[in-house]
């Protein structure tokens, strides 16, 4: 079976400190990976050159794409990478407004990457719409409110609707989390797992909240100063930490 | 100051009207993508057509007759000012006949009666960039252009139909030129974009934001729409009160602070045209009365 990332001695650099550094993994199709570490160790980095936000220094990101199989996407031209982005791929940004049209209904930030890739029917647009704002739990009247009326808890579930409705394979989540109060936060969780395991999505979660990669992950990754520390199983990795880095991260956790 | 002496043809120098003929040229060759250009301060505010001008200078020779049109009239201050402001500067000849005019300087309107090979009709445009109000940054709009990146021009549409239940963008609508660049047609009502597939020469000036393009002659344009809600040249559903013609696109005139209203013609040589030949509308007097 390929994989379908296939991540080899990534390294980013800014000037001369270390954004990441020779980090390799595989994602096999159908698993959630998590990617955790302290502020500053370098997870957003790597998440970012891994969906061709930033162009890493060194090293290859092999996608395997639906009609050539492996390809890498470091590369790759950029029309083909933007084709991608909005098509088999999914960014979900920590901050709903990055990641959303705040001018735009929510149904028009749901219907945007509809129409990227050539939707032109109104009525089939604004169906799908209705679709995927169910799915997310966002009432049907709200189909032509802006996000700016919405609460945080629902901008993160309309862009996660917005990201989702093209059906990609491999969705990048950067602290999807972050920001809600706990509450919202496990609704948010038990959403994504949902939608994870129905579509069967490969994902890479970047957190800080062993919680949510507890919950989501299947296999975890544990980065400081931009290298990675420890791999492993979630449970693994989670109940019988290796490293001291790990030991640390794990006991940090406040049990309530 | 009408010694011609002082000012050099047409106002610029010849050094700048190259610069602007070679932007032109470019613009021609790729229809519908914006050409940067150096945009020169001229003796008019930015937003009077100075964009619209710089291109007029840069095509008039002196054998050329010139009309200018404002919202399809060729008396209102913008027109009359940049008329003469080529009278003085060119010496070319003026005329207000569509007919006659081998460049139309035009705002906001494309007269209704067809133009032939020959003329030229020089837009003048605020805004080149339809994107920008979806997307600010420049970097990123040049970028959709250059990708043919165009789903975000269909969300505005799509806004529009989940606001007011149809395309409600009335004017400024978005065209698809030559099957590649989406391209901002200037402020005219949407019911002349099915004008600009045509015989003459369009070419569109922005002053401020130093932009030129172009759509060569026969070159298709098609507005931009959805499947299930298709574009559509809309006007007033009334006949000009004036000229009595049924097919043109209609400015609505105030008449006393109790709600009357006549519809007229925005084309004013057209509508004048149409009376001098004998037609005539609900409350139009015959041309040989008529004071103008």
């Amino acid at each position: 079976m390929t994989p379908l990332l296939d991540v080899r001695n990534i390294a980013k650099r800014y000037g001369a400190r270390i954004g990441c550094a020779d980090v390799s993994f595989d994602l096999y199709p159908g698993e959630v990976m998590g990617i955790v570490g302290e502020s500053g160790s370098g997870k957003s980095t790597l998440l970012n050159c891994l969906a061709g936000h930033l162009e890493p220094d060194a090293g290859e990101v092999l996608f395997d794409t639906r009609a050539e199989g492996p390809r890498d996407t470091v590369t790759m031209s950029e029309p083909e990478r933007r084709m991608l982005a909005r098509t088999d791929w999914a960014f979900v940004h920590q901050n709903a407004r990055d990641g959303l049209r705040m001018g735009v209904s929510a149904g028009g930030n749901v219907g945007e990457r509809l129409m990227a890739v050539g939707a032109r029917h109104y009525g089939q647009i604004r169906e799908q719409a209705l679709d995927w704002l169910e799915r997310v739990e966002i009432a049907p009247d709200r189909i032509d409110d802006r996000p700016s009326a919405f609460s945080g808890g629902m901008q993160q579930r309309l862009q996660i609707a917005r990201n989702l409705v093209t059906g990609p394979r491999l969705v990048f989540m950067d602290e999807p989390t972050g920001g809600l109060d706990v509450s919202v936060q496990a609704r948010l969780l038990d959403l994504l797992r949902g939608l994870v395991r129905q579509m069967g999505l490969s994902a890479i979660i970047v957190t800080h909240d062993l919680a949510v990669v507890r919950l989501l992950a299947d296999r975890l990754m544990v980065m400081k100063s931009g290298r990675v520390v420890e791999t492993g199983l979630t449970d693994q990795v989670l109940d019988d930490p290796q490293h001291a880095y790990t030991q640390l991260l794990v006991s940090s956790v406040l049990q309530v | 100051m009408t010694d011609l002496n002082q000012y050099n043809f047409a106002y610029l120098d010849e050094q700048t009207k190259r610069m602007i003929r070679r932007a032109l040229l470019k613009a021609l060759a790729i229809p519908g993508y914006q050409v940067p250009f150096a945009s020169r301060e001229m003796p008019m505010p930015y937003g009077w057509g100075t964009g619209g001008v710089q291109v007029s200078a840069a095509c008039l020779t002196p054998e050329d007759r010139f009309k200018v049109i404002d919202q399809g009239a060729d008396d209102t201050t913008n027109a009359v000012s940049i008329r003469k402001f080529f009278e003085r500067t060119a010496g070319v000849e003026t005329t207000e006949r569509t007919a006659e005019a081998t460049v139309i300087q035009t705002r906001h309107r494309i007269p209704e009666e067809p133009l032939g090979e020959g003329q030229i009709l020089v837009y003048q445009v605020p805004i080149p960039e339809p994107l920008r109000f979806l997307e600010p940054r420049e970097t990123e709009t040049r970028k959709m252009h250059a990708l043919e990146e165009y789903g975000l021009m269909h969300v505005k549409l799509y806004e529009d139909i989940a606001r007011h239940g149809k395309i409600a963008t009335s004017y400024a609508y978005p065209v698809k030129v030559q099957g590649r660049y989406v391209m901002d047609p200037s402020p005219i009502p949407k019911f002349d974009n099915p004008k600009m597939e045509m015989a003459a020469i369009q070419l569109f000036g922005a002053g401020r934001e130093q932009r030129i393009y172009a759509v060569p002659p026969y070159t298709s344009v098609v507005s931009l729409d959805f499947e299930d809600h298709p574009f559509e040249a809309s006007k007033v559903d009334q006949p000009c009160a004036l000229c009595g013609a049924g097919d043109t696109y209609l400015d609505e005139v105030i008449m006393d602070d109790e709600g009357g209203r006549m519809f007229v013609c925005s084309d004013t040589d057209y509508c004048a045209t149409r009376r001098a030949e004998g037609h005539l509308g609900a409350l139009g007097v015959p041309a040989e009365d008529s004071a103008a």
